[in-house]
């Protein structure tokens, strides 16, 4: 028995670490190989740092994902050419979600996108998914437009409903940011980039810091008597609870937006114009529905479904599988999500999930599976 | 955790087994439900089961992960823990004791003696880190 961190973890050896990593060690965490890096995977407990993220703030270390800033007068047109997101329409002080797609429309990564002004973009990708994506957005720059990674900087989120209280303290200019808002904002002395979002849920900031600030600012953070730190096991579940895709798992690059649910990710100035990568594709499965799509799903029982687990129709024949699937501490069951074929993907349609040979009983469910609380 | 009492045996797949005349009380040891996490949900193997030395007869799910439980020694079960059906945290809590999964009817209670006592299997969680 023991210890598979996070499903479908490809790790090579050896780690990297984060500018966190001793402060982690020092609080006790449990660290465990996730993309490529040494990271917390929980300090007291994966249920109690999620209830603890749901009832007030947690703190999470998510500097292995990569950062970077896109520069130059082309910039957005630039980028613009490899997703499907308005980034010319993008205003200073904005953050917007997007995906680089490939030519047959499947997701190379799911991606923030923030406008710094002065025609800067900065970048939030997947740490599986780097180098990759850095390669393919260098590859494609045209003159008077510069990727610049930042290896140098740390990355923290501080999500839950006393988040804005919390950073309020130490940058009241910060709590002022509307969701998805993002600014250059000095919290308690040090210079940071913040948006106002996250990945549980949750009303909540990330936190773009200087690696050599990183320690100070976590441990100013929890401090705080509403913050206790969390791992990568509680962002997990939080995420799940809220429906959002991780990476990997639950899109990929045989993936596309529209089977995924994520065609709100698609401007409507890109839906008239249908120019960028695989659009043709998606275009297809946009007009004329797709094969199947991702829903969320409940298991009658206790058991939990995990990723892979085949998906059955009541007839028995085959009906997709589930990408992500665990127990939500909110609702103190089962849940997961997947991909079902398309006269199966309704609300309500009853279902079985194959777990250790049995067919367990289940039902389509809307996501999130907890309400979002973002602020508003 | 308390420290477990010296009559509990041990097995690298990390059970813990009591004997009371031919039946083997079975559980996770305390090393493992710690690297486990919280278990939100157990599956028991259904009574009058014969089970070989070995084989994965039970499954302990944490919000992380599922992992099997193993029979430590070839018989049949006889008795279920349908407590830690109800309330899964008990194996957290207690989980050389009330955390309890199964009880087996021996074939051989000489194989009983042939597990890990206390310190020897203290000593095999140590070479595992």
């Amino acid at each position: 028995m023991i210890e598979n961190a996070l499903p479908d973890d490809p790790t090579p050896t050896p780690l990297k670490t984060t500018p966190l990593d001793a402060w982690h060690r020092a609080l006790g965490a449990r660290m465990v190989a996730f993309a490529g890096y040494a990271m917390p995977v929980q300090y007291q407990g994966v249920l109690a740092e999620h209830l603890h993220c749901r009832a007030s703030a947690a703190l999470f270390d998510v500097s292995h994902m990569g950062q970077a800033t896109l520069s130059g007068a082309a910039a957005a047109s630039a980028l613009e050419r490899l997703v499907p997101g308005d980034i010319l329409g993008l205003k200073p002080g904005r953050q917007r979600y997007t995906l680089l797609t490939n030519e047959a429309g499947g997701i190379i990564d799911d991606l923030m996108v923030a406008n710094l002004g002065d025609g800067r973009l900065f970048l939030v990708v997947n740490a599986s998914r780097t180098d990759d994506d850095f390669t393919h957005i260098g590859a494609s720059l045209p003159a008077g437009a510069q990727l610049r990674p930042h290896e140098d900087r740390a990355l923290l989120a501080l999500q839950g409903p006393a988040a804005a209280a919390v950073i309020a303290r130490i940058g009241p200019a910060a709590a002022q940011l509307p969701f998805m808002g993002v600014a250059a904002v000095t919290l308690a002395g040090m210079p940071c980039l913040v948006s106002r979002s996250g990945y549980t849920g949750e009303d909540g900031f990330e936190i773009s810091v200087p690696a050599d600030h990183a320690e100070s600012l976590a441990q100013r953070l929890v401090a705080e008597p509403e913050v206790a730190p969390a791992g990568l096991g509680a962002r997990d579940s939080l995420r799940l609870e809220a429906g959002l895709c991780l990476y990997g798992n639950d899109i990929d690059e045989l993936t596309t937006p529209v089977e995924a649910g994520l065609t709100w990710a698609i401007g409507r100035r890109r839906r008239d114009a249908w120019d960028f990568p695989g659009a043709a594709a998606i275009r297809d499965q946009f007009e004329h529905g797709a094969n199947r799509y991702r829903v969320g799903i409940r298991p009658d029982g206790r058991a939990p479904a995990r990723a892979q687990a085949e998906i059955v129709s009541g007839d028995g024949t085959a009906a997709g599988t589930v990408t992500s699937g665990g127990f939500s501490p909110t609702l103190s069951g089962p849940i997961a999500m997947g991909y079902v074929r398309k006269d199966l993907a309704a609300d309500g349609t009853a279902l079985h999930l194959i777990v250790r040979g049995k067919a367990l009983p289940a039902r389509i469910v809307p996501m999130p599976f907890v309400p979002h609380r973002y602020a508003r | 955790m308390a420290k477990p009492p010296s009559d509990l045996r041990y097995t690298k797949e990390h059970d813990w087994v009591r004997l009371d005349g031919d039946i083997a009380t079975v559980g996770i040891t305390d090393h493992a439900q710690e690297a486990l996490g919280d278990v939100v949900f157990v599956e028991l193997p259904e009574i009058g089961r014969d089970v070989v030395a070995d084989e994965a007869c039970a499954v302990v799910e944490s919000v992380k992960a599922a992992s099997d439980v193993y029979a430590p020694l070839a018989g049949k079960i006889v008795e279920t823990n349908q407590t830690i059906i109800d309330d899964p945290s008990l194996v957290n809590s207690d989980a050389e004791g009330e955390g309890w999964f199964f009880r087996i009817e021996l074939d051989d209670t000489a194989t009983f003696d042939a597990l890990m006592d206390a310190a020897a299997y203290d000593e095999y969680v140590g070479t595992l880190d």
